[in-house]
Formats: structure tokens, sequence, C-alpha cells
């Protein structure tokens, strides 16, 4: 090691270690903790979530909670979304941008009635944290709530499976969120995920997940699932993995996220990065992030170079064999002028050009419950 | 007809001056469900050590390395129709290539079955 390369950090555990390596999970190094990877295989995994349920371990995820006067207003000054208009029980996907308007973190935000609860991306959540504290007034209080683990249940029987332990799984829609107790534990539930298909996910004090992993699991519609299929649902579900497919040198315009980017916070122009933002929107961003089919079977990866004929003009930022779809798919950055559905260019693997086709997303269709009884 | 290991998990077998190439069960089961299998043009001269082939999981890319010198004879046209072969018959079906050997003493330096087992234990 050389003098001035950094001292790597210890990898953390997390609080259901034991329970995953118990379940067979092959536990990788990921946003310094270990996580599973798999633990029957990627493939079955993948195609049980969107059969039935998955249960996911994202307890590597900051949870996070402000508090005091004016908290919503003091966090429209940091992301574009319409904070103010979040009723209680409603939560909204939004991002976390630096004042030129690159996307530092995408997050969720829930009214929680007394608090807005926030959900950021394990990998860049002391970031996050750092960034909040800097930038919100001193008399709202920031809370990291590391007492708390998060799972995900994900799948068209999640609400079967769940509502045997908390009967008010039921009453959500997709983005509505709730308290709730389990034997006694104070919940946070939403109805909510990042796999495409109806699920939730359901915050619980770390003392209680594992006896809530078991008690899930040993129903015949659960099983636990890794974060390989974790990365090929959310690709399917054409949704962005913060770190591949978002950076601080990409805007939510370029990122085609503009649907973050609310009504009223368009007009009024407020939010960091609003002039170029809006200039992207308005006029079309110089480049887009788009889907892309990929011709025969070669999986086409993070990092493959896009060309147009010679030109290159792009890159690859996830990709890899999707399951469902039973063939590579990817995720990428084109000019504009490239990013209608239909376009055709190439993708450089290994030398060799694989064409690729530019696609609308999602991969697979999304199957979230928007209406009570559907 | 003797097979032989590498550490890099391929397994060759040796039948006179032509040998068989694949990556071993240990090697399927680490790399998961595999989806894409790159296998080396016929007539490709490969070294001991140097890239001989491409195996893709779901998750990632993988090389696969020439246990010894040697040119192709022939690489297993199965594996691009059906690459999930290699999982479920890494040590047969799922063999790689077929290649010549320019020096057998090479095989002197490769494993056999006890003691890569002994190997893959210690991992």
């Amino acid at each position: 090691m050389r003098e001035d390369e950094e001292i790597p950090i210890e990898t953390a555990t997390l609080p259901l270690d034991a329970w995953h390596r118990a379940k067979g999970g092959r536990m990788v190094e990921f946003a310094g903790y270990w996580m599973p990877i798999q633990y029957e295989g990627i493939m079955a995994e993948h195609l049980w979530t969107r059969e039935n349920a998955g249960l996911f371990d994202v307890s590597h995820m900051g949870q996070l909670s402000l508090s005091g006067d004016g908290v919503a207003e003091a966090l429209e000054t940091l992301v574009p979304g319409d904070i103010s208009a979040l009723k209680p029980g409603r939560m909204r996907y939004s991002l976390l941008l630096d004042e030129d308007g690159g996307i530092l973190d995408d997050l969720m935000i829930t009214n929680e009635g007394d608090q807005y609860g926030i959900v950021v991306n394990g990998a860049v959540k002391w970031e996050d944290i750092g960034h909040l504290r800097e930038n919100l007034p001193d008399h709202i209080t920031l809370n990291h709530n590391e007492d708390y683990g998060l799972l995900a249940l994900q799948g068209p029987k999640a609400v079967d499976a769940l509502v045997r332990l908390m009967p008010e799984a039921a009453n959500l829609v997709f983005m509505q969120a709730t308290r709730a107790t389990w034997q006694g534990h104070a919940i946070g539930l939403s109805r909510s995920g990042y796999t495409g298909e109806d699920g939730f996910e359901i915050s619980l004090p770390n003392e209680a997940l594992e006896a809530f992993a078991d008690a899930l699991c040993a129903m015949e519609e659960v099983k636990p699932i890794g974060l390989g299929a974790r990365d090929s649902l959310r690709l399917e579900a054409g949704l962005p993995l913060y770190g591949h497919d978002l950076s601080p040198e990409i805007d939510p315009a370029e990122a085609d996220l503009g649907f973050a980017v609310s009504k009223r916070r368009r007009e009024e122009e407020n939010f960091p990065g609003a002039a170029r933002i809006l200039g992207h929107l308005e006029d079309g961003p110089p480049r887009k992030r788009v889907g892309l089919t990929v011709d025969g079977k070669l999986p086409v990866r993070e990092g493959a170079k896009l060309f147009d004929g010679e030109d290159e003009i792009g890159v690859v930022t996830s990709g890899g064999f999707a399951p469902s779809v039973g063939a590579p798919i990817a995720m990428g950055f084109v000019p504009t002028g490239l990013s209608e559905p239909g376009a055709a260019i190439a993708a450089e693997v290994r030398g060799k050009l694989v064409h690729c086709t530019v696609t609308a997303m999602p991969f697979i269709p999304h199957r979230y419950v928007r209406k009570q009884g559907a | 007809m003797p097979r032989y290991y590498t550490e890099e998990h391929e397994w060759i077998d040796v039948d006179g001056d032509v040998a068989t190439v694949g990556i071993t069960d240990f090697a399927q089961g680490q790399l998961g469900d595999i989806v894409f299998v790159e296998v080396p043009d016929t007539g490709a001269e490969l070294t001991a050590g140097g890239d001989a082939a491409v195996v893709e999981s779901v998750k990632a890319a993988s090389d696969v390395y020439a246990p010894v010198d040697g040119t192709v004879t022939e690489g297993n046209g199965q594996l691009e129709e059906d690459p999930a072969l290699v999982n479920s018959d890494p040590e047969g079906e799922g063999w790689f290539f077929r290649m010549t050997l320019s020096d057998k003493g090479q095989l002197d330096g490769l494993m056999d079955a006890k003691a890569y087992k002994a190997f893959c234990d210690a991992l």
C-alpha cells in the first residue's frame, strides 16, 4: 500500500448477518457492509420475486428523520420535489441536488405526520447526512435511526404474506406509509420498493429483525433474496442505481427523472441548479438516460462504450442478463438525438460491437397497486 | 485419462497429445447462473496462464485461462445455445475447448484431483 492511499475501513456487519449466513447467503462487501449477494442463485431468486414474494435486507440504507418548524420548506432548498404538498402518510421519490443541479443521491421522503422520514442509499449515507446537516437550519433536528433495520418484501404475493403479520398492510396503496406495531415493536410500513413489483418496505427495530424475517420466511410465498437479484429486478424495472446510473455529473433531466421536478418547483425556479435543470427540461439535455435491448446473448455491462457508427456517443451505466426478459438488457447515456425508442446503436464488449436498440423503460411492466381493492 | 486442475479452477483432461479444458464444479458454483460463454476460435494459440475464454454469469464476466501452452482444435459449440450446461455438467458436457499440448512437462505444475480438493477446502 502506498502512503497516500486511504486506509481501508473495516467492513461492517448488519444486524441480520448471522441470519443470512445461516440461510446460505453468500456474503460480499457492499456499501461498507457484508451483505448477501445470493442464496440459492440470482436467476431463481429473481424469478421467485416476480411470481411470489422475496424478502430483501436493505438495512445498509440510511434511515433518517427530520423534525422542527418548516421542515418541508427547508428540505425544498435541497431537493426539487413539492415536499410541502406531501400529505401525511404519503411518500415521494426525490433527488438530493448539489448547487449545479448534479445528483448527490436519490431518496424517498415520507410525511410521517410529526416528522419526515428519509431513506437514502447506504453507499453515500454519511455524505448525505453531512450535506443535510450543513445546509438545513440549526433548529431542524436530524436523526440517523441506526437502531432500525429495513426489510423489503416484494412481489405479487407480498401483500398476502404481510397482512398475516400486519393487517394494516392491506390498507396502503403504492407510495403510502403508516405506522404499525408487531409484537409490541414500533414499525414503519410503506407500500414501495425497488423491483417494479407490488411490495412493502418495513422499518423495524434491530432487535426485532430476526424474528420478523423468520416469521415471513416461514410462509410458503416468501424466500430471502440477495443483492444480485435486487439489481437485476430494478434494472428490468428501469430504475436507476445511484453511483452507477446517477452521479453528481448528471442532472435530473439527463437522468430522465423529470417527474421528480414538481410543477410548482418548476414555476418557482428555486431549487439547486434550477437554471441548468429547467433549461435541460425545456430544450432537451445534451444526453439522456435510456434503456437498451441487446441483440444476441452477450451481456453488455457497466462501462461498455456506446457507438453510433464510428462515433463514440456514450456509455453503459448498468447492464446484464435480465432473467424475466430472457436476454441481456442495459441502461446508459446517449445524446438526446439518439434517445428515442428504436434508435439503433452499438456497444463495445471486448473489442466487438454488439447491436443495441434504444427502448422505452421499464423492460418489464410495473405492477404497483395504486387503488384499493385492485 | 488423467485429469489435472489449476489454481484458477480449470480442469484439463489429457488424452495423448490433445486435451479437453473446462471449469470445475467449484468454479461454476462460485460463478452462479451462467448466461454466456465465449470459447476460443479454432487455431488460437494459447499460453499457459493467458486468457482463453470468457464465462459470464448473471452478475459478472470472468476470464478462463489456458492451463498449458497449445493450439485450440475445437470450441464447444453447444455452449453458445446452452451456456447453462456449465452449471449442470461443468466437468462433462459443459467443457469449453480442446487443445493440443506444446509441452507436456507443464502438466507437472498442475494439481491432481486430491490436491485440488484440498486446495478448494482451504479456500
